[in-house]
């Protein structure tokens, strides 16, 4: 069992949880996961890693709900355990590799974060900090209370650049339009630009950055049964080759991708997803007789 | 009197109300049915089937208690030998190991020494009996990664030597290809493999789950930080295969490994357990082995029409006849000598059919086998929204990679001794399918017990 030694809101409907995971802890490094099952019933999720304290041996994780067991994550809380907590996934990202140092220290890095996505940029903004490197950063949000993480980045981003869909706060707009601001009007430049959130988002940002011929990773979080390349759940296409996300990834060059096709599998489980959620909510209530779900065959 | 030269049948399942449950299929012998089949062994003095047996259990001894009706007593012949018999008697290929040299084969049917090993061991589980403890513990560690055929019976074998064993296993469950890939309606898993998993426990092996070599901690952190001795690598093929064909990332194609593993380690299944599955209603799985038709027969389970795709004949099937049988019995149909070319999808990338070419058998190829050849212009398309690969799996690079001086061959497969399970790394040991690709459950058990011997050797030596 793995203990919750913090549950809470972080904003909206964004959760913080700081969960005892020793092992995970010790090695893990920016840019990879955990993968979480909460009970005996449970699915196993991918969550990102948002921060680690090797100390204490803690890990924290930020999620949104998006189907029933994500649900069920939000009603835990400090005190309580997941049964199962495994890590750390994936590979560590490049930019925050100490044998790349020499190299990365000669690039100027534009990390692009929106939404819940947000969560695992702050270890690689942090990691580069730490090393004397000082990276910008956009953080998308669709309205002011939706901002995550602000104070914890001002204290290792180089420049912030937060910006809201509807203006409630920072710019106004999404980011693709803080990436053109910043290169076309404000006499910025950048080498390498690194960027998470909602895959259409990430799609839109690699639009952008290809017109100014700069490179953008990726991080992709697609359906995954076991995480270390044994389902092949995870296989995207990058340029054409096939890659499982969970062990070549989940960073990836984002101008190969092809996110059309990557979209179109995330929905495979959707409306299976859908009804396992209004069971969930409606519980011994829900007879599947609404007309939207189907029932539960 | 019963025909001698005939085994006793064994009852099973109604192939018609299983086809619809996921209840075990095979019923297994009871007493007076496991006696009047012990009567049938000749308890050969130069016993063929021991030769057969990867784990050289002591067949005609144990045979003998049975006769005797004496079952405690046959449990604890069979357990000399192997942790495991339970499942053994259920997965093994008996056919081309044990069953396949029994003299009383040559005329009539041999010995149905696996049914009667499943009876002994089920017989034991229902009554409570338990393997012996280990008399006396040396307090010397050895770590075993993974907890499936081999890292099971290796670390059983180096706990009843009296090492202090721990057991490390990726996944959430213990079992490895025993609750992720076998299906429940040939090994059930609470009821059989949660037992003989809670066997080697009780031998004084501990399990830690949710540790991925490799990931979580190294085999080099685990000898020079963690204390450990030696290390088994028991790590096991876990990666599919795909065919490289169009269409192949579309939504409704899945390896045999994920379709499988959402059903047996997830459950999904079971309504009381959250992990979903697609529940297609004409499915094709590709490929003719075990794995593939434990794919087919659990897609028939959950309602589907479904159709075996194999580019050779009958005659070559690698899956075992029993199988085979069973998925005939049950209803599935084997469109022979048939290669998918394409898989069809919709505009919204779901599969909407698959396309094959008829194959005829030409010459032998390196394999043995003749080889299939195209027959030009017969494609034809099969209806189907599902599709399942089943083309064989291969090691996962994950602890090579990681691990200083590991040597692997070209396919990935860790280099070990086949003797002593030593790898180039001192101290490291292998086996199962982690060194010779994907075979079977019991070959996988053989490779552990030898490699628990190399291991007691190399640290009896140190």
């Amino acid at each position: 069992m793995y203990k919750i030694l913090k549950a809470g809101k972080l904003a909206g409907n964004i959760y913080e949880m700081v969960v005892e995971a020793p092992r995970v802890a010790k090695r893990c490094l920016p840019g990879q996961f955990v993968i979480v099952k909460m009970d005996e019933v449970g699915e196993r999720i991918p969550l990102t890693i948002c921060d680690y304290d090797r100390e204490a041996g803690t890990i924290t994780i930020v999620f949104q709900p998006i189907g029933a067991s994500t649900e069920k994550f939000t009603q835990l809380q400090a005190g309580d355990s997941f049964r199962d907590f495994v890590g750390p996934l994936g590979c560590p990202s490049e930019l925050c590799e100490e044998a790349n140092l020499e190299e990365t220290k000669k690039k100027k890095i534009l990390f692009v974060a929106g939404g819940v996505g947000t969560a695992p940029v702050y270890p690689q903004v942090k990691w580069l900090h730490e090393h004397g490197i000082e990276a910008d950063v956009i953080v998308g949000a669709k309205t002011k209370e939706l901002v995550i993480l602000e104070d914890k980045f001002k204290a290792v981003a180089g420049n912030l650049y937060i910006t809201t869909d509807d203006g409630s706060y920072g710019r106004s707009g999404m980011v693709t339009k803080v990436i053109d601001d910043l290169i076309t009007s404000e006499g910025k430049s950048y080498d390498q630009c690194v960027s998470i959130g909602p895959m259409i988002m990430m799609k839109f940002c690699c639009l952008t950055t290809k017109k100014y011929n700069l490179p953008t990773i990726v991080s992709m979080n697609p359906i995954m049964v076991d995480g270390t390349g044994m389902c092949g759940a995870c296989r995207i296409m990058v340029g054409d080759e096939v890659k499982f996300a969970c062990v070549d990834g989940p960073e990836f060059d984002g101008h190969k991708i092809d996110f059309d096709a990557a979209m179109k599998r995330q929905a495979m489980y959707k409306t299976e997803e859908g009804r396992a959620l209004l069971k969930l909510r409606e519980g011994d209530t829900h007879h599947g007789g609404c007309g939207n779900c189907g029932g539960d065959k | 009197m019963a025909d001698v030269l005939k085994k006793v049948p064994v009852r099973e399942q109604d192939p018609k109300v299983r086809a619809t449950n996921f209840d075990e299929v095979c019923l297994g012998y009871n007493k007076e049915e496991a006696i009047e089949e012990a009567q049938r062994c000749l308890h050969c003095k130069n016993a063929k089937c021991v030769q057969g047996c990867p784990v050289n259990i002591n067949i005609p001894d144990f045979i003998g208690e049975v006769k005797e009706g004496n079952i405690e007593e046959a449990y604890k012949v069979i357990s000399q030998s192997s942790a495991l018999p339970a499942i053994c008697g259920r997965v093994c290929p008996q056919e081309s190991q044990c069953e396949g040299k029994c003299i009383r084969g040559i005329k009539g049917e041999a010995v149905s020494i696996g049914k009667l090993e499943r009876f002994v061991a089920d017989w034991a589980r229902e009554n409570g009996i338990k393997p012996p403890a280990p008399e006396t513990k040396n307090g010397r560690k050895v770590a075993v990664i993974g907890s499936g055929p081999s890292g099971l019976t290796c670390a059983g074998d180096l706990a009843k030597l009296g090492y202090d064993v721990t057991i490390f296993e990726a996944l959430h469950e213990a079992g490895g290809v025993l609750v992720y890939g076998i299906p429940e309606f040939r090994l059930p898993k609470l009821d059989v493999v949660a037992k003989e998993v809670e066997n080697v426990k009780s031998l004084g092996v501990k399990i830690e789950t949710n540790v991925i070599i490799g990931k979580s901690v190294t085999i080099d952190e685990l000898m020079d930080e963690e204390g450990f001795e030696a290390v088994f690598i028991g790590s096991g093929a876990g990666l599919p295969m795909f065919m490289g064909i169009p269409g192949e990332t579309a939504k409704g194609v899945f390896s045999a490994n994920e379709y499988l593993t959402r059903n047996n380690l997830m459950k999904a299944f079971r309504e009381d357990y959250d992990t979903p599955i697609v529940h297609g209603k004409k499915v094709a799985v590709v490929g003719g082995g075990n794995v593939a038709m434990d794919a087919a027969r659990t897609a028939l389970r959950l309602g589907a029409e479904v159709h075996v795709i194999y580019r050779r004949s009958e005659a070559e099937l690698p899956a075992r006849a029993e199988e085979v049988h069973h998925a005939k019995e049950e209803g599935i149909i084997f469109d022979l000598l048939t290669n998918p070319k394409e898989i069809l999808v919709d505009e919204n990338d779901n599969v909407a059919g698959i396309k094959c070419i008829r194959m005829e058998l030409g010459e032998p190829d390196a394999s043995g086998r003749r080889r299939p050849v195209e027959v030009p212009g017969s494609e034809f398309d099969i209806d189907v929204d599902t599709v399942i690969m089943s083309l064989g799996t291969s090691p996962n690079p994950l602890i090579s990679s990681t691990t200083i001086g590991l040597d692997v061959n070209r396919r990935k497969c860790i280099i070990a001794d086949e003797v002593t399970g030593q790898t180039s790394k001192d101290g490291v040991f292998a086996g199962g399918d982690a060194v010779t690709g994907a075979a079977t459950v019991i070959l996988a058990m053989g490779a552990g017990k030898a490699a628990a011997k190399g291991i007691h050797e190399f640290l009896s030596a140190k």
